[in-house]
Order: C-alpha cells, then sequence, then structure tokens
C-alpha cells in the first residue's frame, strides 16, 4: 500500500512539473542564479523580466498574447545550465533572458544554439561569447570585457597618470578575465603591472594583500571582480592610511558599493554603462521595482530590464516569434529602453551601449569627464 | 621587517577571526562528535540578528558601546535558541545512528538556514554598522585597530573562561563526563540530553559573539558569509586538534599566519592551496592535530 | 528508546498545548529575520507581521504532524528490547516493528518467486530502454545527470561506505576526469572513447597520490585532509592558466563519437542516455562483485575494526589504497561524461558543496546498498529538478528534505543489508533506569 501511495505521489509531482502545452503565451525564459552564492546577481533580472512582462501584460501582451515568464535557477554552474537550457527546450520558451555568468551562458548557448533559440544575457561579459562567432544566437546588453579594460588602462595612463599598477582580480570568470585584459594592455604601453595576482573571494579580510600592494610602491590598483571584496580591500586600504587610487570595474559600479564601504568609498574609480538612471525608462523601471519589491534593484537590473525590452519588441516587430526572423529585427533595429537606444551588431554586442568611468564622490557614482 | 609585522599582525587578526568561530565548532565536536556544519550558520544568523537588532535601536536612539552591547545581547540570545533548536531538531533523534547521518543532517540544516535568510531577507550584501568605537590609545598605532585588537581579547578571555568552566563547574565535569563515555555518565545520573542542550547553546552563543564582532570589523554581511568562516573554522579546529578549546585557538592562528605570509612572501593565488597544504603536512606527523590527544584504541 | 526520557502524551489536549508551545517558540525565533526587514541606509524599518502568524500557524501544524510520524515511527516497543545483552543478528537500530525490513522482505519475495523476478527486470529493462522516446529531451538529460551520480555515488560508496573512510574531497577525482578529457580535446582532439578509459585511469592514480600520505589518518581528520585536497586541485586549476585555461573554462569540447553520422541535439541526448545507462550498469556489476570479492570483505573489515583486521593478515596499506584508487575510478569516467554532455566545463562546478551531495547521495541513500545508492541519487538530483516548481523556495524545500529524510531514516532510505554473520551485543539504550 505503502508503495502505491508513494508512486502516485511522485506521479503527481512528474504530472505537475510537466508544463501544460499552450501556445497562446509567449513564453520567457529567464535563467540565473536564483540560489546559493551569486544569487545577488540573478535576482535582480528576474524581477527585472517580471516588470517588463507585468508592464507588458497590461498594456494587452505581445502579439495580442501574453508574457509568461519562466524562471529557471542554474545557480551559475554549467552542468546545471545545460539541464536548464534543456529544460527551456523542451518547455518551448521562444526566448532566453540569461544566462547570468559567462561560464553557465557558454555551456546553455550550445544547447539553445542547436535548437534555434535567442538567448540574451543582460550580465555575461566574456569576450568569447560575441567575437568567436560561435554563437550566432546569443545577443547582450552589457559590454565586452576587453572594452572596458582598454577604457580603464586608458584613464590609468592618461589621466591619472599612473606610473606603477598593481593589478588584482578575483580568479572568477569575469575578475581574471578583466583583469588578463588589462595587464596586456598595460604590457602594451611599456608599463608591465608590478602586482597581478588573485584574492580569494569570501575570505575575511584583505589585509596581507594589501601590505604587498603597499609594499610593492604601486600608486594605483587595478581591481577586477565583483563589489563585496572590492568594499573589503578599499576600506583595508583606507583604514591603513593608504593613498593608492584604486580603479575597478562594472562589478564594483554598483550602489551597494558605496552603501557597504561608506565612506571609505570616496574616491574609487569604477567603470560602468553610461549612466542613463536619468532615462525616463529607467526611473519608472527602478520606481516599478522599489514598488514591487520594497527595495533598490540590485545588480544588472537595468541591463536586464533592458534586455527583456529588446527581445519582446523584437517579436512584436518581427510580427512572429521565429528566431531567425526575430534575430534580424533584433541586428536591425534600434530598441528604446532603459539603457538608451540600443541595437545589436553581427556579433550579438550592443551598440550604443558604451562605458565611462566614475568616481564616488560625496556618496555618489559621478561621471569624470575623459 | 615593517612588512614581516604587518603582515604578522594581519595573519593575527584573521587567525583570532578563524579561533573565534573554531572555539564554538571544537566545543560541539568535543562532546559528540559531530562536525556541525551548520555551525557557520549560526554565526551567520547571530550577525544578521545583531544587524537588524542595531538598525532597529539606533532608530530608538542607542548609540555608542550601548548599541554594541545590546545588539550583541540579542544576537547571542537569538543564535542560543537557533542553536538549541537546530540540535533538537536535526541532531537529537540521530545520536543513535551512524556517525555520517547528523553529518548529512548538517548539511542540509546548512543549506536550509542559508535559503531561510536569503529568502526572508535579502540576497545582497548589507553594510555592517561599526560597532566597535576606536580606541583613542590605537590612534598612532598603524598596525592594529580597536576591532582588531577586541577580537583578539574576546578569543582570548572566552577561551580562557570556557577552560575553566569545563575543568571546574559541575557542569563541566558533566560535559567532560558526557564526552568521555555518554552510557556510563548516564548511568552515573548525568542528564546526557541537558548537557548537549547546553554545549549547543554555548558554543552558538560564540558563534554569535564572533558573527558580531568580525561583521562589525568586517563592514559587510550576507547569507553567504557563514558558509566560508565556517569551512576555514572547521579547518582550523581540525589543525589544532580538534575537541582542544587551546587548539582551536593555536589552529586559528597557524592559519591565519600562513594565509598571511603566503601571501605576502609567495602569491596570493595559492594562499588557501598553502593553508590547506599545511593542514595536510601537519596531519602526517601529528595525525590528531597540533594540540589533539592521539588516543590508543582500546581493543 | 531513541527519545529523550519525556513519557509520551496521552491526552489529545497535551499534544495540541505541546504543539502550541513549539509554535510560540517558533514566532520568537523567526521574529527577527521573518518579521522586521531593514534598509540600513535609509533608516527605516518595515514590520512584517503577517509573516508572523504564518509562521505560527505553520509551526503549529508542522509539530503535530512531526510528533505524530514519529510515534508512528516507534511503534510499539517489541519485548526483546529490554534485554540489552540479547543477539542482535540485524543491526538496524531503527526497525523496531516486524522482524524484517521492506527490503528485505522484497529480497526474499524476489529470492522465492523466480518468475515474478524475471517478469520485473524484462518490465524494467523495457521502462529504462524506452524511456528517451516517451521523455523529452528534458527529462533524459536530467536522468542522464541523475544516473552520472549514481555513478559517482557508487564509487565514493567503495571509499566511505564499504571501506569506511570519510571522503570530503570526491570531487577532486572528478574534476580531474573532466579536465583530462576537456584539456585532451582542445589541445589533440583526443576523442570520448579513447578518452573514457584514460580518465578513469588517471582518477585512480589521483586516488593512490591522495591515499599515501593519509594512511595514518582516521575519521574526521580524513574528511578535512580529503576536502581540502578537493579544494587545492581546484584552485590549482582556477589559477594556472596555462594548464587550465583558468576560470573561464573550456568550452566546445565534443560530444561522444558517433562515427561519422550526423546528430542534433536530441540524437546526442539520447546516445548518451544509452552510454551512461551500459556505464551505470557496468558500474553495478562490478561494484557489486567487488563487494563480495576478498578485497571487498578486507574492506569490510577494515571499517569494522582496523586493528583486528591487521591482526587477521590484512594488509591495511594495500586495502585502503585500492579503495581509494577503485573508488576515484569511477568519479574519472563521470568527469569524462560530465565533459562530453555539457560541452563546456569550468572551475566552479568542482566546489566542496558538490562534494558533500555525492556524500549525501551514499549516506541518505543507504550506506552499502547499491539499490539503496542508486534510489538516493534519484531523489537527490532529480528533487530539486522537479522542486523548481517552488522556483525560489527550491533549496529551502531541498535542505529541509535531507534533514527529513536523515531524522525518519538515519539508515538511509535503504539501509545496508549485506548477508551479515556479524556478532553484535547491543548497545544498552538512552533509558535512565
Amino acid at each position: 500500500m505503502k508503495i502505491i501511495k508513494v508512486a502516485s505521489l511522485i506521479c503527481t509531482v512528474i504530472l505537475w512539473t510537466v508544463p501544460a502545452f499552450s501556445s497562446d503565451t509567449i513564453k520567457l525564459g529567464v535563467a540565473g542564479a536564483h540560489s546559493g552564492d551569486l544569487a545577488s546577481y540573478g535576482i535582480p533580472s528576474l524581477n527585472a523580466a517580471r516588470l517588463v512582462a507585468a508592464d507588458i501584460n497590461a498594456k494587452g501582451g505581445v502579439l495580442g498574447k501574453k508574457v509568461e515568464i519562466m524562471a529557471e535557477d542554474d545557480a551559475c554552474k554549467p552542468e546545471v545550465a545545460a539541464n536548464v537550457a534543456s529544460k527551456l527546450v523542451a518547455q518551448d520558451v521562444n526566448l532566453v533572458l540569461g544566462h547570468i555568468c559567462s561560464g553557465a551562458t557558454k555551456a546553455a548557448l550550445n544547447i539553445y544554439k542547436d535548437s534555434s533559440k535567442l538567448a540574451m544575457s543582460p550580465s555575461a561579459t566574456n569576450v568569447d561569447l560575441t567575437k568567436s562567432g560561435l554563437y550566432p544566437n546569443f545577443f547582450r546588453t552589457i559590454s565586452p570585457d576587453d572594452a572596458q579594460a582598454l577604457l580603464q588602462v586608458e584613464f590609468a595612463l592618461s589621466k591619472l597618470k599612473v606610473k606603477k599598477i598593481a593589478v588584482i582580480h578575483d580568479k572568477g570568470d569575469y575578475g581574471k578575465g578583466l583583469a588578463e585584459f588589462a595587464k596586456g594592455f598595460f604590457e602594451k604601453k611599456g608599463i608591465p603591472p608590478v602586482l597581478f595576482e588573485g584574492i580569494t573571494p569570501g575570505a575575511v579580510d584583505y589585509s596581507a594583500i594589501v601590505q604587498k600592494i603597499k609594499f610593492s610602491g604601486a600608486d594605483a590598483v587595478l581591481y577586477g571582480g565583483y563589489h563585496p571584496e572590492a568594499a573589503k580591500i578599499v576600506s583595508t586600504m583606507k583604514k591603513k592610511k593608504m593613498k593608492v587610487i584604486f580603479i575597478s570595474d562594472d562589478g564594483v559600479r554598483d550602489d551597494t558599493f558605496i552603501k557597504v564601504a561608506g565612506q571609505y568609498a570616496e574616491g574609487v574609480y569604477a567603470t560602468g554603462p553610461i549612466d542613463t538612471t536619468r532615462n525616463p525608462m529607467a526611473i519608472t523601471a527602478i520606481e516599478k521595482h522599489r514598488k514591487e519589491y520594497g527595495a533598490e534593484p540590485g545588480a544588472f537590473f537595468l541591463n536586464a530590464y533592458a534586455a527583456a525590452v529588446c527581445l519582446l519588441g523584437a517579436i512584436e516587430k518581427a510580427g512572429s516569434t521565429d528566431s531567425s526572423s526575430v534575430s534580424k529585427i533584433l541586428r536591425s533595429n534600434w530598441f528604446d529602453t532603459p539603457l538608451g537606444k540600443i541595437g545589436f551588431d553581427g556579433n550579438g554586442d550592443a551598440r550604443g551601449i558604451g562605458f565611462a568611468m566614475y568616481q564616488v564622490q560625496k556618496g555618489r557614482y559621478v561621471e569624470v569627464v575623459k | 621587517m615593517e612588512y614581516f609585522l604587518e603582515l604578522f599582525f594581519g595573519g593575527l587578526t584573521r587567525g583570532s577571526i578563524y579561533a573565534l568561530i573554531a572555539i564554538g565548532y571544537t566545543m560541539v565536536y568535543g562532546i559528540i562528535q559531530l562536525i556541525n556544519f551548520a555551525h557557520g550558520e549560526i554565526y551567520m544568523i547571530g550577525a544578521f540578528t545583531a544587524l537588524i537588532a542595531a538598525s532597529a535601536l539606533s532608530i530608538e536612539g542607542f548609540g555608542g558601546w550601548s548599541l554594541l552591547v545590546l545588539a550583541g545581547f540579542i544576537a547571542i540570545v537569538y543564535s542560543a535558541a537557533y542553536g538549541f533548536t537546530l540540535e533538537k531538531i536535526a541532531y537529537k533523534p540521530l545520536r543513535k545512528a551512524s556517525r555520517l547521518s547528523p553529518l548529512i543532517s548538517a548539511i542540509g540544516m546548512s543549506i536550509f538556514l542559508q535559503n531561510y535568510v536569503l529568502l526572508a531577507q535579502t540576497s545582497d550584501f548589507l553594510p555592517f554598522p561599526p560597532l566597535i568605537e576606536e580606541f583613542s590609545f590605537l590612534e598612532q598605532v598603524t598596525v592594529m585597530r580597536s576591532s582588531e585588537l577586541l577580537i583578539l581579547s574576546v578569543t582570548a578571555v572566552s577561551t580562557a573562561l570556557l577552560t575553566l568552566f569545563i575543568k571546574f563547574t559541575r557542569m563541566g565535569k558533566a560535559m567532560r563526563a558526557v564526552a568521555q563515555d555518554k552510557t556510563m555518565a548516564m548511568l552515573l545520573g548525568v542528564n546526557v540530553d541537558r548537557v548537549i542542550s547546553v554545549t549547543f547553546i554555548i558554543g552558538s552563543t560564540l558563534a554569535a559573539i564572533g558573527g558580531v564582532l568580525i561583521s562589525s570589523h568586517i563592514g559587510q554581511i550576507n547569507f553567504y558569509i557563514g558558509f566560508i568562516a565556517g569551512i576555514k573554522a572547521f579547518t582550523a579546529a581540525v589543525l589544532g586538534g580538534i575537541g582542544s578549546l587551546p587548539g582551536a585557538v593555536l589552529g586559528g592562528m597557524v592559519l591565519g599566519w600562513t594565509e598571511s605570509f603566503a601571501t605576502g612572501y609567495v602569491s596570493s593565488d595559492y594562499e588557501d592551496v598553502f593553508a590547506f597544504g599545511l593542514l595536510v603536512f601537519i596531519l602526517i606527523f601529528r595525525p590528531a592535530g597540533i594540540l589533539g590527544k592521539s588516543t590508543a584504541e582500546k581493543i | 528508546m531513541p527519545y529523550g526520557r519525556r513519557a509520551p502524551i496521552t491526552q489529545k489536549g497535551g499534544k495540541i498545548l505541546r504543539s502550541f508551545g513549539v509554535a510560540l517558540w517558533f514566532m520568537f525565533l523567526t521574529f527577527p529575520i521573518m518579521v522586521i526587514k531593514i534598509s540600513p541606509l535609509e533608516k527605516n524599518i518595515e514590520w512584517r507581521w503577517g509573516r508572523m502568524i504564518y509562521v505560527g500557524a505553520g509551526a503549529f501544524v508542522l509539530s503535530l504532524l512531526w510528533r505524530y510520524v514519529i510515534e508512528q515511527k516507534r511503534g510499539p516497543i517489541p519485548k526483546e528490547e529490554a534485554d540489552p545483552l540479547k543477539v542482535d543478528t540485524k543491526d538496524t537500530g531503527w526497525n523496531r516493528g516486524g522482524s524484517h525490513s521492506l527490503q528485505e522482505r522484497l529480497a526474499i519475495f524476489f529470492h522465492k518467486n523466480k518468475k515474478f523476478r524475471i517478469l520485473t527486470f524484462t518490465g524494467l529493462f523495457f521502462i529504462i530502454a524506452a524511456f528517451p522516446f516517451v521523455f523529452s529531451t528534458y527529462q533524459t538529460s536530467i536522468i542522464i545527470t541523475a544516473l552520472m551520480y549514481v555513478m559517482l555515488g557508487l564509487g565514493l560508496n567503495i571509499v566511505v561506505g564499504l571501506a569506511g573512510l570519510l571522503d570530503l574531497g570526491y570531487v577532486a577525482f572528478y574534476a580531474s576526469g573532466a579536465y583530462f578529457y576537456a584539456l585532451m580535446n582542445h589541445h589533440f582532439g583526443l576523442g570520448f572513447w579513447a578518452a573514457l578509459p584514460m580518465a578513469g585511469a588517471l582518477a585512480a592514480i589521483m586516488g593512490l597520490l591522495l591515499g599515501f600520505p593519509v594512511l595514518r589518518l582516521r575519521g574526521d581528520y580524513l574528511a578535512i585532509v580529503t576536502l581540502g585536497f578537493g579544494e587545492i586541485i581546484r584552485l590549482v586549476l582556477e589559477n594556472w592558466n596555462e594548464f587550465s585555461l583558468g576560470p573561464s573554462g573550456i568550452a566546445r569540447i565534443d560530444r561522444p563519437g558517433t562515427l561519422g553520422i550526423d546528430f542534433d541535439l536530441r540524437d546526442h541526448t539520447v546516445y548518451l542516455y544509452y552510454i551512461v545507462v551500459v556505464l551505470v550498469a557496468f558500474t553495478i556489476i562490478v561494484v557489486s562483485r567487488l563487494r563480495n570479492s576478498r578485497i571487498g570483505r578486507a574492506w569490510i573489515a577494515l571499517r569494522e575494526d582496523e586493528v583486528a583486521c591487521q591482526a587477521m593478515g590484512i594488509d591495511k596499506t594495500k586495502t585502503k589504497l585500492t579503495a581509494f584508487a577503485l573508488g576515484a575510478t569511477w568519479a574519472g569516467f563521470v568527469g569524462c561524461i560530465l565533459a562530453a554532455k555539457t560541452t563546456f566545463i569550468n572551475p566552479a562546478s568542482f566546489t566542496f558543496m558538490e562534494s558533500a551531495i555525492i556524500l549525501s547521495i551514499v549516506v541518505l541513500g543507504g550506506m552499502g546498498s547499491i539499490f539503496g545508492i542508486i534510489l538516493g541519487a534519484l531523489v537527490l538530483i532529480l528533487l530539486p529538478e522537479y522542486l523548481r516548481a517552488f522556483s525560489e523556495y527550491r533549496m529551502l524545500v531541498f535542505g529541509a528534505s535531507m534533514v527529513i529524510i536523515m531524522v525518519f531514516r538515519p539508515q538511509g532510505i535503504i539501509g545496508g543489508t549485506r548477508k551479515r554473520h556479524e556478532f553484535h551485543v547491543k548497545e544498552p539504550t538512552g533509558e535512565k533506569p
């Protein structure tokens, strides 16, 4: 008897999870880390997609159909991402917003490619994703790593007149990739970094590496990675009364960094997408997030919002959900998004999205004139 | 020389952070031989509770040392409550099971608690207010800050107090008895359930103290901090000889110094490789840790 | 009796009162984290009192349920328990009800009914063979993942379940298999079929390398050293760019070769499914043969009592090292399959959590039992997938399920039921006189 009960329970669960097949909705898959240590980079994108979907549905949907969000958690792990991708394909999603991490994106893209689904990531910055030409079904609303590194290096050398530089990264996919590009650019300019090292993300403190920076005599640090570690390094440096310039990346140009590092954030440079928070769409998007979730949006929120707007907008314009026509529309049109007017080039990289250098001044990121 | 000293003190701070968490770990292990993987989570919950309490209290107008003490007290109460409940739910029913069952239950609890805080609060990093005020006499000193000094002294004091507690009080004696032979202790009238509960409460109290002081020192928390800190503290406890209180402190320090000097003189790329490498090396020569007593097997 | 000294509550009112107390306790416990939401910069606090009511109600119901299930579980106390020196022929420690556990009854049933046995196995064979044609690619894909973990579980079972060596760094061998195929394929275009046995051999050598220094260690010291070993391997893969291409990983690894036939994604998945099914079958045969072999018996003897085992003339060093090497081999195979399945690998897949999950499969399923481990892998790997319906509550439910399964089935879903001829003196139970 017990076995029958258990079996029927399992059957119910399976039947419940097998999607009801209905083609009267536009299915937007949203994949990314929704749990685990990287959840804080994935959940804002999910929120953004939900807000866009609710917005569009309130206006009557896309092609007269409601938009349905299919959220899938890949925990930023490649092998999970591959399963998630085949699940989304099996559920017959029309488009995918994601994934969040470059590694997971690469693992998933092969599957989307084989079943000709389009994917657009708000945050995967690995250069190979677009420039290798291997993934024609991939788009992103964020600039690749090398563009960012180049800006950082040029800014450091020409504006800040840096003579000795230490390049530090978090050993991660994103941070290390960026740091290696920066190192390459510095070497090309004839100023090899005095220090090139990876730190352990999540460690309790970074005083040893800060000492090492101090004794290397570097007058600037270029850090590739995310804000939690950056905040720890910056505050340790300031507490040790060091006057080393701190330059970092998009992962740090996040208001959470200023909140967490507080007074120590003052004077930190970080590259980030050209500021669009005064864009009326961005203002309403952020306002909606506050209203719906009672908090400020997190990392990559606007990028994801823009991606959702582009994807759904392209379907509307194409008049169908067919991948190749949507892809053509994406490559040939400009879209109004919270990031401004953007389009996509042949590789899938966004046009109209550029990087700018910011500095924390009086507790806010202010764009520094180039 | 200055470089060496800086690294030395940096390692000392890091080590005392590991040590503070490791004491709780080793305490629980010493009594019931359980690797309490959820200990890091208790530490995290302590830190979160302190942050919540501190935010609420600072709106009420509290500040300075009174804020630290009050928030710390609330964190301790809650962490102890969590530790107590954790033991009742996840470990107590498994006391007679094989030794691996509670370990898996602990891993499950750890996943559960992380996601509980993630869902109930936020996935984002939150700034932790510097509850520890700067001591004026440390203004001229560059190698050490007051939060570091406080962590160090709290570690020292709690180790000393706990050692005294275990050596001289009735409950301490009961604990040692349970650690040696649960059945025999029971026969002699020791309330084993209560002893284990008290052990968990003390362990969790230490985790909460660690959570408050360390988060205040670091300045940020999220739901995941417990996991990494927990693994490192566990390593420290084993390095020093798991079950031994001074061993946990020594293990934490050795680990902190290894990491600090490895970063300083070699490369931070391989910081953890050095830490774990040292662990393997020490355990080869002293299979029960630095201060652990290798017990002769009873046949 | 495993549950303390509290007298069983007899009246209904008492139960409800106690559950009410539990509900109050949980309302207190979850108060700061569930009810108060802070936004530290804006200096305001949101009170979410509604949640407290949910917690209270939820805790009340769960507590009633919990107590009910435990009482069911405990059942009537059998008479023989009163005699602590009674020779217990099967060390289950939990099945206090009937004299045979469900699995044993099944085993006896199978043994007696040859017809039924053949019927079941043929049925099972057809279900397994037809699976990818009935279900979607996604279902097939996650079943492949689950089967990979079955192999990992069976491999780790050799080390943990049979030889009793707690290994928390099993993921290192998994990683070395995956990276071996990925790198060989990336640099030299080595095919899957050639790489598979080599990956296994490499993992076995790694197992020996780990085995040597830790021969003297036991229990939790061994656990932490293996954990460290796993972390070291991952860190090396992360840091040593020239060797492993660093954290950005290796992309576009070839799927298993198909003799020139053109396959699309679905065909590839089905093909891989059959490869994995055959390999799992192979693993099951080898592991069950191993368990009853001379070396298998030596492992079990070593687990039960090291000193006695040596006294009987078993070479401890050799026995331990073979356990490490043979256990690691399977991880090498599965690593190779992983690389071929996802076509992309990076070090992020090989964290400590992975080792913990594989260990959980072994323990949750039931240490030493092959069927148990298969069940454990299916539960632990498929559960998070089917729990996707819970979306963000997925991992919360997963963690809770692990605890609940352990609490109610401490010996695992299916306890190891090797034919035993062991002499057990029952430990006096936790009852105060």
